[in-house]
């Protein structure tokens, strides 16, 4: 790890103004930035300490829910609102991590975090583009079998590991921005870039930006919602698939949905076709959910060794659906 | 060294004021610059758990905290558990469970026990299972983990929340 | 809640007082950082270390011809045959190639980062499965590679019912908490060593060896080890390399192996292949077994992984032909690891067992009752105590395997079917000789000193329980030293033999301080003391299998052996492909169990270890780049609480006077065996897949 100087501010525009120096990160929980400090991923100069920034709230207005960038992963599951109204995005933090790391870790910085693919975190830098920008791609035709089904590139096939992404796709959630030239509203859906021939732009976030908060629109209609984590391990561990629902009914009869998939791609990946198709059937009929979810699979590419990932990432769509 | 920073933490009750390398962690900090040796390094990745401590009262990984940000904090340590040679009841109720072997993650485990009784998530063996699931114990101890935090939690009302 | 004596290096272990290797005071010490290779074969061309030297806080940066002239040593007591840094040729991916040596542990982990290494003739590794397989030489194969009597393939021919199927198992780390660590301090040509090793004895031996200075000139600390599993029982490469890095300095060095170099420089349990074959009558007698198998090694050393070993005492068949071989590959050595040899090797024999209990229409209990040996099948001798019988019968009794429905698929539970599946374990029991010294003072306080190391068995309470049985006086007035080369010898704290040979040392001091006293067990000390006109009494014990030195099981004209059963409970999410353990009962038979709470706890402990192997150990090895791809432990998952369920342990009376002094046998990687197999069989009896190679994934339990 290079030696580097480190800064704390407590005022968002002096935050920014240390951000537009070159070679500087800012540090929020330090769970992801740390590690890359140690393995070599990221070398700055200068480190940015920005948890004294007023932007740890989480309010509830009738707008929605608006969650400050530095609030802690804990303390949001904790929120009453978001543990009464909003189960997906409260399971998708508790399924996420260890409790330790869900006391330092952020929102923002959730987001941030950068894919789990093994050749990206490994000990010393392997050919990953993600890494080191045009070093070509180790896992395209090495282990495929945590790697992505959906918009990969032959530059990359990895995935991003966030739950919490996950949930707040399939919540309709939007991603408020800050930099030089004011605010920017990302929606959620689209925060995360596939790689497509730039692997090593992880999201839309540009250089100097600052993720001041999210915000969960109040017509989200998140009581029947349910977030799905499928992993070897009971516990702390990262998704192989995961699947976000968030369903309105009339009886047990669908009337809207909005499903998202996690571990497929390098973003959450929205069912689309599957929300209009689900539409009009009886959450107890999972033969025609399945049906329904796998016609929206059309574009699924598996890569060696994952072709389960398909049959898996459905059936974990359909089971979300409906426990939500 | 030039770009050393000065710290100022509570640690275990004691003001320490210190100049450490940005890089150090408050794991190497405590363990190489306070000689606290309790806590331990395993992963040093976020990945095991045997360096926890509470940070003003929370539980953390050391490991993954950068000593410079714990300015002004107040960090326990397993050192600073009991008192007057007195076993916290976590630790008295590991060694009635033989809730440990070889013993490092030890330290990690009772730190992480007393949050979790004091966060209120002992109030049964599932929960239990769940929130100490970021300690691994590679003796695997598990079961009479499981054990200690409940006696612990009942002694200490936790349970009951 | 089960009784015996609590730990006595508890309350130091619960308030961090308890010292590891890493914990030896560091003030003066240089911190060290290896340079590993980052390619899998080839030759080293040059190495480029200015810019690392040019780093602040750097003393040196060592490389071979910095290093002082290492002595001859075989393997073991070394884990890997090459002494470091010695040769140009490169074995495999994460070989240390330097040594950083700095003021403090940041500054050598960057310098670290700053030297580059320049190769030739690289080429791309060969997996395990695709290269030759070779009969394996030298002292890293642990018995016999081909063992047979009666013909097999007339046996199998004359069988009502035969099974034939191939099996594997997957390259594991054994990942113990603690990583590696050596402070390595000279004074003249004396070394002091605080290292995490498994046996100071060998550590010391070794280091003596490489250095060439008389063994007492060593001298190794090690009180504690934070978990070994076999990767800390012989001495790898970072220690002599602290050890010469602090000759060449004239300063203490202190080096830590980062978790990535405890993938590549501490051993590993390496895949296996495994092929059996059972034939047996309609009634469910056997007729032949056949046990064959190869495993993954690396270019040197041979390790071998003798998975066949147990197939040839744990069943009575007329035939019985097993054999093992390697492949030599370029990845790092593999070493033991819990469980070595019949962990593997019964996860083939006893799912085997359970297909052909299944052709048969046989319960599988049933099955492995009738074929329950009088004598070694193999040898035609004596078994010095052999209680699996009771074992399989007390498992199902508390189990409740009576209540097993045979047909597949046919418990559920909502979206969950459940599966019940059992399989006999079995352990060989070597033994090592063992000694301790027993001081009494006036008080009639007791002190053991023993060169053991507390690795979390228990060893200190068992040292405590012995003593106090043999002298007759309250455990607590035993107090345990250990982890100092300079008490009496003991072999190491691993392959289960510790508690045989160092309890049989404790009770032999014991009764020899008794004699000196003219005193009888349970007369007051301090008294006997009084009367003998003694201020303080002194004693030394030592034992040692027939021989004097390491023996296997089958010595002296016994076959020596531990067994058990184990029973689980799984479920399985079919749709998901999920399989959690939901309850297991694991009965042993292994000696006389010295102390309850502690035995208890090493049996879920190695149930837990079978869990692990049966349904999510696997490293990776990344065939394009020759190495293990994940070196860190979110990438190599290992069961945490959650995992965890209901565990219920217990021992059937087992008193072994032929395998020790004190009746007691080892236990510490009994409890791993045997659990894949009944996780795998239980898998089979939930959804009727049949999974024989391990770890058991998602992707295998999707239909
Ligand atoms: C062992 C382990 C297991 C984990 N398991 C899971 C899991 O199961 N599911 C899951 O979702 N996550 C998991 N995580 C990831 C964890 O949730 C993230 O590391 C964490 O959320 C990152 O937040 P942070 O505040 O610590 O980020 P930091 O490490 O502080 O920062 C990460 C990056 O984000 C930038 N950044 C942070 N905040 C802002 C902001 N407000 N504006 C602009 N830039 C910002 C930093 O500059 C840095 O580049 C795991 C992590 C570990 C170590
Ligand atoms: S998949 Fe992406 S992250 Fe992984 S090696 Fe390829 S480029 Fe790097
Ligand atoms: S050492 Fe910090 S989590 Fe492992
Ligand atoms: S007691 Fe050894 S790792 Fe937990």
């Amino acid at each position: 790890m290079r030696t580097f100087s480190y800064h704390r501010v407590s005022d968002v525009d002096v935050a920014l103004a240390a951000l537009r120096q070159p070679e500087t990160q800012a540090i929020a929980g330090g769970t992801e930035l740390v590690n890359w400090l140690k393995e070599g991923i990221e070398a700055p100069a200068r480190l940015v300490d920005i948890t004294g920034l007023p932007l740890a709230g989480v309010e509830s207005t009738p707008d929605g829910l608006r969650i400050g960038a530095l609030a802690r992963m804990s303390d949001v599951a904790a929120h009453p609102v978001v543990r009464d109204r909003y189960p997906v995005l409260a399971q998708s933090l508790l399924r996420a991590a260890s409790a330790q790391l869900r006391n330092m870790a952020t929102i923002g910085g959730n987001l941030l975090q950068r894919t789990r693919c093994p050749y990206f975190r490994a000990d010393t830098a392997l050919p990953c583009n993600k890494r080191v920008p045009g070093s070509g791609c180790a896992a395209r035709h090495g282990d495929t079998s945590a790697q992505a089904i959906f918009g990969w590139s032959e530059h990359c096939v990895a995935t991003h590991p966030s739950d919490l992404a996950v949930a707040l796709a399939a919540l309709d959630a939007t991603i408020v921005v800050r930099g030089e030239a004011g605010e920017r509203r990302i929606p959620a859906t689209e925060f995360h870039r596939l790689p497509g021939d730039e692997p090593e732009r992880h999201t839309e976030l540009r250089a100097g930006e600052l993720i001041t908060a999210v915000e969960v629109p109040a017509e989200s209609g998140a009581e029947h919602s349910h977030y799905l984590k499928v992993r070897e391990r009971v516990s702390y561990e990262f998704a192989v698939v995961s699947a976000a629902a968030v369903v309105q009914l009339s009886g047990t009869t669908i009337t809207g949905a909005r499903l998202a998939l996690g571990g497929v791609a390098h973003r959450p990946w929205r069912l689309g076709g599957a929300e209009q198709a689900v539409v009009g059937l009886s959450v107890s009929d999972r033969p025609a959910l399945l049906a329904a979810v796998a016609a929206d699979f059309g574009d699924a590419r598996p890569l060696p060794g994952n072709e389960y990932k398909i049959t898996l990432a459905q059936r974990a769509a359909v089971r979300a659906l409906q426990a939500a | 060294m030039s770009n050393h920073v000065a710290v100022t933490v509570r640690v275990n009750g004691v003001d320490r004021e210190i100049e450490v390398d940005p890089r150090a962690t408050l794991t190497e900090t405590l363990r190489d610059r306070l000689g606290l040796t309790g806590t331990k390094k395993g992963c040093d990745r976020g990945e095991c758990g045997a360096c926890t401590v509470l940070v003003n009262g929370r539980r953390v990984l050391s490991c993954m905290t950068l000593a410079v940000t714990a300015h002004g904090a107040e960090v326990t340590t397993v050192e600073g558990l009991s008192s007057g040679g007195e076993l916290h009841p976590v630790q008295r109720a590991f060694l009635e469970n033989d809730a440990f072997q070889c013993g490092f993650c030890t330290p990690g485990q009772v730190m992480s026990a007393v949050a979790c009784i004091a966060e209120g998530h002992a109030t049964s063996d599932d929960e239990i299972r769940e929130w100490m699931s970021g300690n691994i114990c590679r003796c695997a101890a598990y079961p009479q983990i499981v054990a200690s935090v409940a006696k612990a939690a009942a002694e200490l009302g936790g349970a009951a929340r | 809640m089960t009784t015996g004596l609590t730990r006595p290096d508890g309350p130091a272990k619960l308030t961090g007082t308890a010292h590891y290797a890493a914990d030896a005071d560091t003030s003066d010490a240089l911190a060290a950082a290896l340079v590993t290779t980052t390619v899998p074969n080839g030759r080293l061309t040059a190495l480029h270390t200015a810019d690392a030297e040019a780093a602040p806080g750097v003393v040196r940066v060592l490389t071979r011809a910095d290093l002082p002239p290492l002595g001859e040593l075989s393997t073991p007591p070394l884990g890997f045959p090459v002494p470091p840094l010695l040769e140009d040729t490169v074995h495999h991916e994460g070989e240390p190639i330097a040594v950083v040596l700095a003021e403090t542990w940041e500054q050598a982990r960057h310098a670290a980062t700053l030297v580059r290494a320049e190769y030739a003739d690289v080429t791309p590794a060969v997996p395990f499965g695709q290269a030759e397989d070779v009969v394996p030489h030298g002292g890293l194969v642990f018995g016999e590679t081909d063992e047979s009597k009666g013909d097999v393939t007339a046996g199998l021919a004359a069988a009502d019912v035969s099974v034939t199927a191939t099996y594997t198992t997957a390259d594991r780390h054994h990942s113990p908490i603690e990583p590696h660590a050596t402070l390595a301090r000279w004074d003249g040509d004396q070394l002091v060593l605080h290292s995490s090793v498994q046996s100071v004895l060998f550590a010391q031996a070794a280091l003596a060896a490489l250095f060439g200075v008389p063994p007492e000139n060593v001298r190794v600390f090690c009180p504690f080890v934070g978990g070994g599993f076999g990767c800390k029982g012989f001495v790898w490469p970072h220690i002599p390399l602290a050890a010469a890095a602090a000759r060449v300095t004239g300063r203490p060095v202190k080096l830590v192996l980062t978790r990535a170099q405890m993938f590549t420089l501490a051993g590993h349990q390496p895949a296996t292949r495994q092929t059996v074959s059972l034939g047996a009558t309609s009634d469910g007698r056997l007729t032949a077994l056949r046990h064959t198998s190869s495993n993954a090694s690396a270019q040197l050393g041979d390790y071998c992984e003798n998975t066949p070993h147990g197939s040839t005492w744990m069943y009575a068949s007329p035939a019985i032909e097993t054999s093992t071989r390697i492949q030599r590959l370029h990845r790092p050595g593999p070493t033991p690891m819990r469980s070595p040899h019949e962990g593997p090797g019964m996860f083939a024999l006893e799912s085997a067992m359970d297909e052909l209990a299944h052709e048969l229409g046989m319960d599988p209990v049933e099955l492995r009752l009738r074929n329950e040996p009088e004598v070694d099948p193999l040898t035609g001798e004596p078994f010095s105590s052999r209680k699996l019988v009771e074992c399989l019968r007390e498992g199902a009794r508390r189990f409740g395997w009576s209540e097993r429905n045979p047909e597949i698929g046919s418990m559920r539970d909502g979206h969950e079917l459940i599966g019940w599946g059992m399989a006999a374990a079995t352990m060989d029991s070597p033994r090592s000789p063992s000694s301790a010294r027993l001081r009494i003072d006036h008080t009639g306080h007791v002190v053991v000193e023993t060169g053991m190391q507390e690795i979390g068995t228990g060893l200190p309470a068992m040292v405590q329980a012995v003593a106090a049985e043999t002298l007759g006086c309250p455990p607590e007035d035993v107090a345990v030293r250990h982890g100092d080369s300079d008490f009496p010898p003991h072999t190491g704290t691993f392959g289960s033999m510790s508690t045989m040979g160092l309890g049989s040392a404790v009770r032999a001091a014991a009764e020899s301080a008794l004699e000196k006293l003219g005193a009888e067990p349970g007369d007051p000390l301090a008294g006997a003391l009084a009367e003998a006109g003694l201020t303080e009494l002194e004693s030394e014990g030592r034992w040692s299998p027939e021989g004097g030195g390491m023996t296997r099981g089958r010595t002296g004209g016994y076959s020596i052996h531990t067994y058990g059963s184990i029973f689980v409970e799984v479920r399985v999410d079919p749709d998901l492909g999920l399989l959690r353990m939901s309850r297991a009962v694991g009965v042993y038979a292994g000696g006389r169990i010295l102390n309850p709470l502690a035995a208890r706890s090493q049996m879920i402990g190695g149930i837990t270890w079978g869990y692990g192997q049966a349904v999510l150990e696997q490293s990776v090895f990344e065939p394009n780049l020759g190495r293990f791809l994940s070196k860190n432990l979110a990438g190599y998952i290992v069961p945490v609480n959650a995992d965890i369920g209901e565990i219920d342990v217990s021992f059937v009376d087992d008193d072994d006077r032929v395998a020790s002094a004190i009746g007691a046998k080892g236990i510490g990687e009994l409890g791993a065996v045997g659990v894949s197999a009944a996780i795998a069989n239980a898998v089979f009896h939930a959804t009727g897949r049949r999974v024989r190679d391990l770890p058991i994934r998602i992707h295998h339990l999707l239909p």
